[in-house]
């Protein structure tokens, strides 16, 4: 390991320009002519639109256009797309209702726009918005999905019967009802997973350019993959087709899923600027980010774990109702299914494991992969059911899981996953060590003694990342491939470009790609530049999310790489008269082994560039592409503890102690790998403890549609983590890199939760476990 | 935020001036309650007339236990007011925990107190203080200053000018926050003086501040946070939300009462 | 309209603006210092924050009106030419940042708490101080260590200069 090459704490090289405010983010954008948007959004949660009147909002100061839903569908704009489809197990597909960036005749939730008003500036676009008159006939709402799917609820799409999308299994039923009938303990429990808004802190913007000219567009946008969003626009939404559509995704202030899917208003954008002839930005605000941007989790469950008298796991059932919101986001469909059930299994040998997944729609905010992304809900529901096992069984936590842990790789689970490579125990044990876990009573009777109650929780997880193999995740109904593409240009002085289809939103990809390159021909750092987040630089790419840039993104790199340096040692070995199988790279320079005889790197790109004396037969240049398909998941995996105080006057939860020890396979650059797991620790904290969103359940207001309401982690909520890795190469890619990005958020809220009701002695809590109902919690608990 | 049109004046007769001018004006002190709300657009005010030019409106002025603090004074000024500090701790430390170090910057003891939000805390210290509010017309007992849900004594051409108060043989001030906006969710500030205890709360009442006799009464006998053990506040006229019901809220009264207490016993 | 007039970052600027013009929206879009970010709608979130007359505060929750004639600093004006403020580069050397977005607004928060704390730092001080700025992405972790070795740095230094003037 060099001091810049694999495995070594690097410091970013990208954070020159943040630091010192020379970010470039979507709003930072200007266009001369520029205008602004302001979009008309439903005040209902359910109703329909009469009549769209626009007369007094075209006579205000500085209005250029106000256009609606109509005049988007006569120019043949296309509605919004799930790319996931999803069979029943009747094998109906799921019901996907129409979707128009532009409601037309009925909005299904409040927000939903209705019109968009173009304006010299973003106040007087906001002012003539106001003054749009849509006549409404309200409906009435639900925005619970166990509510929905009774007879006479509301109905939201006519395609789909009491709101049902699909009614999807997994595993064995008979199996496992068997198992469960003849279990020597079975312990049940009734799960709900709090829905979230991710609430990246660059709100969504989008700047549409048509330009006449060239009959042309480009789009800047806030996206975790730019590509999918041309490809999307191009070929469902007929804004363009791709060779007429650019677009670009500078610096993204933070994604965490919610900038994966393309959303109605870049669509408006691009449209609206073609319409009005001028460039059309739009920046969301905080409270449009709370309503429109896509939430996340929102599952109730119901779940039995059985276990045989020698405390060994035999089945596991899980009944699930997921809400999916007013319309099928682009992945939505994915994550209560692929993405949640095939990850049942845990880090335990269950012989029979059966779901059951109803999805939903109700009159709130679309629902979609938010950090982790169907991972956190199986491992909330399936460690706290765990731990709860544990408590009933009278056995320690540790030990419960311990019995039951997978020690032999590769593992089949009854719910398609083979897992690789693990070694659980190894985490687990870090983590106790790393928590003085024997120690814990103690410190239990002195905060007795001070007040307060102490508790403890654990929490054992695995994900399934770097997604995904394409053929496997084609024929589970995915839209798209997930391989990753790279370009390695090498100019003619020696500097490198690395063209990568992955996009950096705060992961930190300008230096851990470059680490990669500098690691393999021991060039500097600085002469490595990262190009992202440009369709018109980059040809194709999948972008970033299911921590996938490690595993796929740089794996289609070192592919690259691989023809790159084929290529270099046959130009060094022709100009140094040796055998191209001598030829090594290393400290910049091409060497033949065991000789001093060597050519500096920059000498043989310009040697390429020149080509005054290259191999014959040789084209010039240095210039090579890679797509990569991954063979399989990766599984990263871990183990949380979270070691809290509670006072009981208030039910304020301190996080005394959180401890994280994670197997992530290689590491690039450990500084960011563990930035990456306190972020990750942060949002899941942020469940546990603090974030809740509510929509009032007559009306389907949204109750948390600002920082007011809606409460985010602030550094005074946390405490400073323990965090360590102890690391099995993944065997599936050839970086042995597992992928880091999301395992905070999937491990932490059970290990929070039950910490929370060791400390209370009441198991009957839901998150987020706020104050109130912390206190509430005590006080039942200690009337018993 | 909509239209609106900014004044700048030297002196408080000059505001007021400006004030009745304007068809809806209002008056803009550090403006980190009215900004926001204008930028949401739930207030609408066709002027702003700015007071943080004022220099009358300016400074702590501590004479013996008598203190007077000038309607424009940053609650970083009181904060770390070294006088005050000496003879009103609390007030100090009231002031440090109000919203976060840069609203501390701005926000003034005069713009709270004439907004009268129900989960602000300077209200509560005026009223456990017996203070006065001192106007460009007249001198209002707290008590009578603050009436309802932002509502107030003020008449539409009045301007608080400064609050002054007796600082009392003890006092002290605990909050619980609201998690996500850190408002108060109940605050109480308790005071002992020369007329007794005064405990006064905000953050929990429907109608805004209010003193609180039951702790009043508990505390009166024995001025130390034993005496309210068991004691029990009514959960009626409490407000209620998402964040806490009325219940939790007569509970974090009381709860706030003690640990106020325990603080101003030092 | 209004005319303003402010020094910012020791450049004296003007401009016209509608009253209701935030400073924030005069530094990004009169002036084009785009460093200076908007990340909520309700003053909570502190990507905004700049320093008026060396204090730190919300450029979101003051009108362009409101500051003119005061000196502005904001994250463009902080390093000293080509060199980092010690609280950026503590900021970069503990990455104490990942998507750069609230970045700014917490090194003005963190200039101005080190400037108001000459006496040092602790832990439950900085988180304490942190109370309005909001990040998504970093968890605190590093931002925290980040301010308190910066406050180590410039302790440091000032001894360092306190001595040389002796």
């Amino acid at each position: 390991m060099g001091m810049e090459g694999i495995g070594a704490r690097v410091a970013r090289k990208e954070d020159k320009r943040f630091v010192t405010g020379l970010g470039r983010y979507v709003d930072d954008m200007v266009v001369p002519g520029m205008k602004h948007a302001a979009f008309v959004r439903s005040p209902h949660a359910h109703a329909d639109v009469k009549k769209i009147d626009v007369k007094a909002a075209m006579a205000m100061p500085g209005v250029i256009g106000v256009l609606t839903g109509k005049e988007l569908k006569a120019d043949g704009i296309g509605n919004l797309i799930c790319g996931w489809m999803i069979h029943s197990k009747d094998g109906t597909p799921m019901k996907m209702g129409a979707w128009s960036p532009l409601a037309v005749d009925r909005v299904r939730y409040v927000g939903d726009a209705v019109a968009v008003v173009v304006a010299e500036t973003r106040a007087q676009a906001r002012d003539a918005a106001e003054a749009v008159e849509v006549t409404y006939k309200e409906r009435k709402a639900v925005t619970d999905a166990v509510a929905a799917l009774k007879s006479g609820a509301p109905q939201l799409h006519p395609e789909a019967d009491n709101n049902l999308i699909y009614d999807w299994e997994i595993g064995e039923a008979k199996a496992t009802d068997a198992a469960i009938a003849k279990a020597a303990h079975v312990t049940k429990m009734h799960i709900v997973n709090n829905r979230l808004v991710p609430n990246a802190m660059e709100p969504r913007a989008a700047l549409g350019h048509y330009d006449k000219a060239e009959d042309h567009y480009t789009c800047w946008t806030t996206s975790q993959n730019p590509h999918v969003a041309r490809l999307v626009m191009s070929a469902f939404y007929n804004v363009a087709p791709e060779n007429k559509l650019r677009v670009i995704a500078p610096d993204v202030g933070g994604g965490f899923g919610s900038k994966i899917y393309i959303y109605p208003e870049e669509i408006v954008c691009l449209w609206a600027s073609k319409k009005t002839g001028v460039p059309v930005k739009w920046v969301a605000d905080r409270t449009e980010s709370f309503l429109t941007d896509a939430h996340g989790r929102d599952h109730v469950t119901e779940v039995q774990l059985a276990f045989d008298k020698d405390n060994n796991m035999t089945a596991l059932k899980v009944d699930t109702i997921a809400n999916l919101g007013a319309y099928m986001s682009l992945f939505s469909s994915s994550v209560p299914t692929y993405l949640y059930a095939t990850l049942l299994s845990g880090q335990y040998r269950i012989p029979a494991i059966h779901a059951n997944v109803r999805t939903v729609y109700t009159n709130t905010a679309p629902v979609d992969a938010y950090r982790g992304a169907g991972r956190p809900e199986a491992t909330y529901l399936l460690e706290r059911v765990v731990e709860t096992a544990a408590r009933e069984l009278g056995v320690a936590p540790a030990e419960l899981r311990r019995k039951n842990f997978i020690r032999e790789f590769p593992y089949q689970t009854p719910v398609i996953m083979c897992y690789d490579a693990g070694d659980y125990e190894a985490s687990l044990s870090a983590a106790m060590k790393a928590a003085d876990y024997d120690g814990f009573s103690k410190r239990r009777d002195k905060a007795k003694k001070a007040g307060k109650l102490r508790g403890i929780g654990m929490s054992c997880y695995i994900e399934a990342c770097g997604i995904a193999p394409s053929a496997a995740v084609g024929s589970l109904g995915a839209g798209v491939g997930l391989w990753e593409s790279a370009e390695v240009r090498v100019n003619g002085v020696g500097t490198i470009e690395v063209l990568t289809g992955s996009h950096s939103h705060g992961q930190g990809h300008e230096t851990t790609f470059a680490q990669l390159v500098s690691d393999r021909f021991g060039v500097p750092m600085d002469s490595v530049s990262i190009v992202h987040g440009d369709t018109d630089k980059v040809q194709m790419g999948m972008g970033t999310y299911g921590s996938r840039s490690g595993a796929v993104g740089m794996s289609a790199i070192v592919k690259a790489l691989d023809k790159v340096e084929a290529k270099a040692k046959k130009i060094a070995a022709h100009l140094l008269e040796a055998d191209e199988g001598d030829i090594t790279i290393e400290n910049g320079e091409l060497k033949v082994a065991g000789t001093d005889k060597a050519v500096p790197w920059f000498q043989m790109a310009l040697a390429a560039y020149t080509a005054h004396n290259l191999p014959a037969g040789m084209e010039p240049g240095l210039k090579e592409g890679a797509f990569y398909d991954p063979s399989n998941f990766t599984f990263p995996a871990g183990c949380y503890i979270c070691e809290v105080e509670v006072d009981p006057e208030t039910g304020t939860t301190e996080i005394v102690q959180f401890v994280a020890a994670d197997d992530f396979g290689n590491i690039i650059n450990p500084m960011i790998v563990e930035g990456q797991v306190h972020g990750g620790i942060a949002q899941g904290v942020g469940q546990a403890l603090l974030e809740g969103c509510h929509y009032d359940p007559s009306s389907g207001q949204l109750l948390t549609a600002s920082y007011m309401d809606y409460t985010m982690p602030r550094a005074g909520d946390l405490p400073s983590f323990k965090v360590s890795t102890s690391n099995t190469p993944c065997p599936s890619n050839p970086l042995g890199i597992k992928g880091c990005g999301e395992a905070g958020a999937i491990g932490s809220p059970p290990a929070v939760m039950n910490a929370i009701t060791d400390a209370i002695g009441n198991n009957d809590l839901t998150m987020p476990a706020s104050p109130q109902k912390v206190w509430a919690a005590v006080k039942a608990a200690t009337k018993h | 935020m909509y239209s609106t049109t900014y004044h700048r004046p030297a002196t408080v007769a000059d505001a007021v001036k400006l004030l009745k001018k304007a068809d809806d004006g209002k008056l803009l002190a550090g403006g980190q309650t009215l900004i926001p709300a204008m930028k949401t657009r739930l207030a609408a005010p066709s002027d702003v007339v700015d007071l943080r030019h004022i220099k009358e409106l300016k400074g702590i002025k501590v004479s013996g236990k008598n203190v007077t603090i000038g309607a424009g004074t940053t609650h970083a000024e009181v904060a770390s007011n070294e006088k005050l500090m000496k003879v009103c701790h609390s007030m100090c430390e009231l002031a440090s925990h109000i919203g976060d170090p840069h609203v501390r910057h701005m926000g003034t003891i005069g713009g709270s107190v004439a907004n009268n939000d129900p989960a602000a805390d300077y209200p509560a210290a005026m009223v456990a203080l017996g203070a006065t509010i001192h106007t460009n017309k007249r001198e209002i007992a707290a008590e009578k200053f603050f009436t309802g849900l932002f509502e107030t004594a003020l008449k539409d051409d009045e301007v608080v000018t400064a609050v002054s108060f007796t600082a009392p043989a003890k006092c002290g001030y605990e909050k619980f926050r609201n998690p996500a906006s850190r408002y108060a969710m109940t605050g109480v500030f308790v005071a002992k003086g020369k007329d007794g205890v005064r405990v006064a709360v905000t953050g929990a009442g429907d109608d805004g501040v209010f003193r609180s006799k039951e702790i009043e009464a508990a505390l009166s006998k024995k001025f130390d946070a034993s005496a309210l053990d068991g004691v029990q506040v009514s959960s009626r006229n409490l407000m209620s939300d998402i964040h806490a019901s009325a219940e939790y809220r007569a509970n974090l009264v009381v709860v706030m009462a003690r640990r106020a207490t325990t603080a101003a016993n030092g | 309209m209004s005319e303003v007039s402010m020094v910012v970052n020791g450049r004296k600027v003007s401009g016209s603006v509608e009253d209701r013009t935030l400073l924030v929206h005069f530094l990004r879009e009169t002036l084009g210092l785009t460093g200076t970010h908007v990340g909520c709608d309700t003053s909570q979130c502190g990507a905004c924050v700049v320093h008026v007359d060396g204090k730190a505060v919300k450029s979101c929750t003051m009108l362009a009106a409101q500051a003119s004639g005061s000196e502005v600093v904001t994250i463009e004006g902080l390093a000293d030419g080509a060199d980092l403020h010690p609280v950026q580069a503590a900021f970069k050397q503990h990455h104490g940042l990942q998507c750069g977005f609230c970045t700014p607004g917490m090194i003005m928060a963190a200039t101005d708490m080190i400037a108001r704390h000459p006496e040092g730092l602790d832990e439950k001080t900085v988180r304490d101080e942190l109370e309005g700025n909001i990040c998504r992405c970093t968890g605190y972790h590093n931002i925290v260590q980040a301010i308190l070795a910066a406050s180590k740095e410039m302790g440091k230094a000032k001894k360092g200069k306190a001595k040389k003037a002796a």
